[in-house]
């Protein structure tokens, strides 16, 4: 008789695992709406459902605690109830064995005080204040709401210039995201629930490369208002480009010699070829946009003449202005910040790093730019210093895998603490304190503290800073517009308080986010300055979408996109992203599970044809 | 056309065509619930799975269209049994208790189970408790959440047809179900009891407030007179329901089956809809000589639904409403004085019930404003369903009656009072008689039946008279509101505008029978109404005697004192919830 045999998982853990990665895929996309008590319930039931059933507070409490919450959603509850669940989810975490019981319970505490109006309501009226509003996920996790499984049906039927075209009534920059939108829609995509969510933007992008260049419908009768947009970038132009087509006469004026902003003075080529962002800028331009480059608000033209000129403006501009570390030794001529080195190459003045040591610190989007950039400039060493852990850093993950098979060096928990400079004033070294990741912060990422280790000395010829960028408002602020914490005050529908024909929105009110939430911004602009212009246009567009399939495509992997490795990267800033082969977006467009036709889309109509 | 194969047989459908309807049009019947062509083509029952020739999963035919060379089989094995078990799924969630629901024999749940021979359902019965099937037992709708089977009609029908979202779907998850959108109680809410949700249910999801047991008890009263008046458009549906022939639903029949229920007094709401045109064609040709008609239009006020909605949407406008009462109302002031006066009683004992196509004359019956000392103007009102029921209920069968005539004085009617029913009629009413006025003769009948036809809008200029009068009508409340819309942005000038809160005008009412076929009748009923019309001897409402009497003998003229205190109301005596703020 053996004493130690090798465990196999039997059958049914086997099937069981299965079931899990089923089930934490299905909760990863959770349509956004649904009833937060239910959801608490059917968590609580699955935490019941892994008690060993030892302890009393867990085997027991769990089961009591979800009876409660069924006489809540059950309209058989009173308020008394709501104060039972909370008293019995304090002693149950309290005493609960182990994590099973406690964390368990802690979930229903967190509920129960996080939305507790809901709670409330669900026993008072015996309704929920949450409901799903917008039916099709992808369309509504687009902060733009473009029409997704519209144009991947046009896309699955090779109709690529209607694809554009769908896509363009809700997102002008169709180009320029189909290269770097981060694609939120793809989040909460239903496909993950069968496999993995579907390869959207990549499916934009074939759209884009195969479609023949078209231009701007015709705008609408002309109304004879002016308006004038500042900031060319991808929020300006978007609103530029919808009140153009409304019939409006817009002026953009922008400071740099070329319009694009930071997709094209912030995105290096290798990821955004400059021809990719002409493509959309030539199609905004088709509608009659008058432009005046390198004027700048506040030097050569006074924001207040603006606002006399013109019937509304709206204010776009980005968040170009660097944040500063604040360490001794930043002045040095060879500390330079992120944005400064791409804007500058952006405009033809590109620097020569090779065989230089560079240290970027940051741990952001614009870091991974400014580190693969540095690669490409020659760079023989390039390390990402960063004080926090590599999963904690608010790169896209894909950005950083990017980074690091391109050969940057991730150089995580290391606080930068001071700069070492030569006798010429030069910086030599960065010296950092290293940090141990610690206990989780407000933002939901754990905090890094000092570690009980000795300060680390990087050698290196240039130091690129990247954490942050800001805004320069004071032009704005001489007119009246209010800024708080470096952020211009604009509310929901675009307007500026207090000043009457002025509207801001972009970067400039949220502060340095994501090109699609630019647009987005840009459309809400264009439709509230129509409306403080009198007029209710509507932008629409008239390409009809095929039917769905039947039914869907039984499971299959997810097609990524491929970078070009190569052995080294210096003076090539070529694309690195190849697009998918025809074979790969029509079997990728067949994953679509075509949520305007089936669930609760078709119920709200699938999609809205205008707004 | 596609070529496609459903059961074996090879059939042609045009493109576009749903498998549905591709399959109905060849005789094959693919059993559907929640389905509404038009309004409801979501697949949410999934009663109508079809097993497809190379699909994977079954298809549902209500929301899929015909290919080329599909091969579709509808009761195939798998069908079969997916559509049994998901009939079974609804049942368990639905409260089968037939014999006592107001639809049994008239519900398409209830045939479906039949015609799929379902003896027994195999899961739980799981029926909402508690709070959540409570509902309000004061209004004039009824939401039974024990009936709803959530297939999600009256949204469609409340935001397609009516558009006034008054429904959506409430909370997610298995309790998810229907209530009033925004999470408002109905009281609250600006629903026009137009009832056009309670038509389009395939269940008793919704249904009408039942008054049966009210107008039983005031029967039952020796000390009450009983006097009962019917709208024009009941004559055209009650027939339906009880298995009539057109020809056998005469409003003869329908007096003699009152007068069997006890009633006694037997009267026509189109003597009322003939006074109507007095007041109303009169108040407008004063309104439009004097000028006050520039920039708004007169609107008629005759459906209670269409003045909710008015009051509630563009409430700046409600002064553009005609003061005339509806014709319900101003049979109700008159039985209550004129006719109490003539038989010799005090207004008090006279109960007055009226039959309508219609749910908001409920509630337009119990406003502050349509009632004096002696108590409301009209006491009860039942539905033309209820009225069926009531028929039902005494095993009456009309068919077997004699035609007996209806009462006078407030018995006698003329075409034009008997088309007020349709879409058009009051308008076509109203302009035979503003013709007389103006010319002092009579119009040929005929002159105005360009107001006629679909629920659409209809634009028509007439000179009368050497005047023109620019005259619009428009039935449905999406129909009502963009006609607003064009007004509101000066697209759009007219002097006269009729609108009906319901798609064809009454006759197509949330009162009226329910057709477990979902056909929309108001076309068939509103020609019922103009065949009326022509065959009937006066088709002027200035010319009915009894109307002349009236004034004769009580009232004077039009628009003098008391006609003014007994048929014009005043819109702004009362409140309308949820009124748009201007």
């Amino acid at each position: 008789m053996s004493r130690l045999y090798i465990e196999n998982p039997g059958q049914a853990q086997t099937v069981l695992e299965g079931l899990y990665r089923d089930m934490a895929r299905r909760i990863h996309a959770s349509p956004p709406g649904l009833c937060p008590v239910d959801m608490s319930l059917n968590f609580l039931r699955l935490c019941h459902a892994q008690t060993c059933g030892k302890c009393v507070p867990c085997r027991i409490g769990l089961g009591q605690l979800a009876e409660l919450l069924e006489q809540v959603l059950d309209r058989t509850a009173s308020l008394d109830t709501i104060a039972l669940i909370e008293e019995t989810a304090q002693a149950i975490t309290d005493s609960a064995d182990c994590a099973i019981g406690y964390e368990a319970a802690r979930m229903v505490l967190t509920g129960v005080r996080g939305f507790r109006d809901d709670y409330e309501e669900h026993v008072r009226n015996g309704r929920c204040i949450s409901g799903l509003s917008h039916p099709v996920p992808c369309v509504s996790t687009c902060p733009a709401h473009v029409d997704v499984p519209g144009y991947i049906a046009l896309v699955r039927e090779g109709r690529y210039e209607d694809a554009v075209r769908l896509i363009r009534k809700d997102n002008p920059f169709v180009s320029a995201c189909a290269y770097v939108c981060e694609h939120p829609c793809e989040g909460r995509c239903r496909r993950h629930m069968v496999d993995d969510g579907v390869n959207i933007c990549g499916l934009k992008r074939f759209a884009v490369d195969h479609a023949r260049p078209e231009d701007a419908p015709a705008p609408a009768e002309a109304t004879g208002k002016t308006v004038a947009v500042i900031g060319g970038g991808p929020g300006g132009l978007t609103a530029a480009y919808y009140l153009s087509l409304m019939g409006h006469s817009v002026t953009v004026y922008e400071q740099r010699p070329k319009l694009g902003g930071m997709l094209r003075y912030g995105i290096p080529d290798y990821r955004l070829p400059q021809e990719v962002l002409d493509r959309d800028i030539d199609h905004i331009l088709t509608t009659g946009i008058t432009v005046h480059t390198n004027v700048s608000i506040g030097r050569d033209i006074s924001m207040a003449d603006i606002q006399k000129q013109y019937d509304a403006v709206y204010i776009s501009i980005g968040a170009h202005a660097d944040k500063k570390l604040g360490l001794e030794g930043e002045q040095a001529p060879n500390v330079i910040s992120a944005v400064e080195l791409l804007r500058g190459i952006g405009e033809g003045d590109i620097p020569d790093f090779t065989g230089k040591r560079v240290c970027v610190i940051g741990g952001g989007n614009v870091s991974m730019d400014a580190s693969r950039t540095a690669l490409r400039l020659g760079a023989e060493h390039v390390t990402v210093v960063y004080r926090r852990r590599v999963e904690d850093m608010t790169a896209l993950a894909e950005e950083i895998e990017e980074a690091m098979a391109e050969g940057c060096q991730l150089l995580p928990l290391q606080a930068p603490a001071r700069i070492e400079l030569d006798e010429g004033g030069s910086a030599v070294a960065l010296w950092t304190r290293p940090q141990l990741v610690g206990p989780y912060g407000k933002d939901g990422r754990p905090k890094p503290v000092g570690a009980d280790a000795p300060e680390f000395r990087i050698p290196c010829d240039y130091i690129i800073v990247a954490i942050g960028q800001a805004i320069v408002t004071y032009p704005f602020e001489a007119v009246g517009v209010s800024t708080e914490r470096g952020a211009i005050q604009a509310d929901l529908t675009s307007s500026v308080p207090g000043l009457d024909n002025v509207f801001a929105g972009g970067d400039a009110v949220s502060g340095p986010a994501t090109v699609i939430r630019a647009v987005a911004a840009g459309k809400v602009a264009a439709d509230n300055i129509d409306g403080y212009l009198g007029y209710e246009h509507i932008i629409s567009c008239d390409v009809d979408i095929s039917p769905a399939h039947l039914t869907n495509m039984p499971p299959c992997g997810r097609v990524n996109l491929k970078d070009r490795h190569l052995s080294s990267y210096a003076g090539d800033f070529t694309l690195v992203k190849e697009g998918m082969s025809l074979e790969e977006a029509r079997q990728e467009s067949s994953r679509c599970l075509r949520c305007d036709h089936f669930g609760f889309g078709i119920f709200k109509g699938g999609r809205n044809r205008e707004w | 056309m596609v070529t496609l194969k459903i059961d074996n047989q090879t059939i042609q459908a045009p493109e576009g065509a749903t498998i549905l309807e591709a399959a109905r049009a060849n005789g094959i019947h693919i059993p559907h619930l929640c389905y509404l062509k038009g309004l409801n083509e979501i697949a949410a029952c999934r009663v109508c799975c079809v097993e497809v020739e190379g699909e994977r999963d079954l298809v549902t035919a209500c929301n899929n269209p015909v290919q080329e060379g599909m091969v579709v089989y509808t009761n195939s094995p798998r069908a079969r049994k997916t559509r049994r078990i998901n009939v079974q799924l609804i049942l368990s969630q639905h409260d089968c208790t037939c014999a006592t629901c107001v639809r049994s024999g008239n519900c398409q749940l209830q045939t479906i189970a039949n015609d799929l021979g379902i003896l027994h359902i195999p899961y739980e019965t799981q029926l909402p408790h508690g709070r959540a099937r409570m509902w309000t037992a004061i209004f004039p709708l009824y939401r039974d959440n024990l009936k709803c089977i959530k297939c999600m009609r009256c949204i469609q029908v409340c935001d397609k047809m009516q558009d006034m979202h008054v429904w959506d779907l409430s909370g997610t998850g298995g309790r998810t179900t229907i209530d009033v959108s925004g999470n408002r109680m109905i009281k609250e809410s600006d629903c026009t009891l137009c009832g056009q949700c309670i038509t389009h249910c395939p269940v008793v999801g919704l249904q009408e407030r039942d008054d049966t047991r009210k107008v039983y008890d005031a029967l039952a009263d020796p000390e009450k007179i009983t006097v009962v008046q019917i709208a024009p458009a009941v004559r055209t549906a009650w027939g339906e329901a009880l298995g009539l022939a057109p020809e056998q639903a005469t409003i003869g029949r329908m007096a003699a089956a009152l007068r069997r229920i006890g009633f006694d007094y037997v009267f026509d709401t189109n003597f009322a809809a003939d006074l109507t045109i007095m007041e109303e064609a009169n108040e407008f040709l004063h309104r439009f000589q004097s000028g006050g008609l520039a920039r708004w239009p007169m609107f008629t006020s005759c459906c209670p639904g269409w003045v909710q909605f008015l009051k509630g949407q563009y409430p700046e406008l409600a002064g553009q409403l005609s003061t005339a009462k509806s014709p319900q109302q101003m049979f109700g002031s008159v039985a209550k004085s004129w006719f109490a006066q003539k038989i010799g009683v005090p207004p008090e004992k006279i109960c007055c019930v009226s039959i309508m196509p219609c749910l908001a004359k409920k509630a337009e019956a119990a406003l502050p404003t349509m009632a004096t000392d002696a108590g409301p103007d009209v006491d009860l009102v039942l539905t033309t369903r209820e009225l069926v029921r009531m028929i039902r209920a005494d095993k009456i069968d009309p068919a077997q009656l004699p035609e007996e005539d209806t009462d006078s004085p407030l018995g006698t009617y003329t075409g034009a009072g008997a088309i007020f029913g349709a879409t058009g009629g009051v308008m076509e009413a109203a302009l035979r008689t503003a013709a007389w006025a103006l010319t002092g003769a009579n119009p040929d009948p005929e002159a105005f039946q360009a107001v006629r036809t679909e629920p659409g809008l209809r634009e028509v200029d007439y000179e009368l008279g050497g005047v023109k009068i620019r005259c619009a009508v428009v039935s449905g409340l999406r129909n009502a509101r963009q006609l607003m819309e064009r007004l509101k942005a000066k697209k759009a000038h007219y002097d006269f505008v009729e609108v009906m809160a319901c798609p064809g005008g009454y006759v197509g009412g949330g009162g009226q029978p329910i057709s477990v076929e979902d056909e929309e009748r108001y076309g068939v009923r509103g020609q019922a109404l103009y065949a009326i019309d022509k065959k009937t001897p006066l088709r002027f409402s200035h010319e009915n005697p009894d109307v002349k009497a009236l004034y004769d003998e009580f009232l004077e003229k039009p628009l003098n004192h008391k006609a003014e205190e007994l048929l014009h109301t005043d819109h702004f005596g009362w409140d309308t919830p949820n009124a748009r703020q201007t």
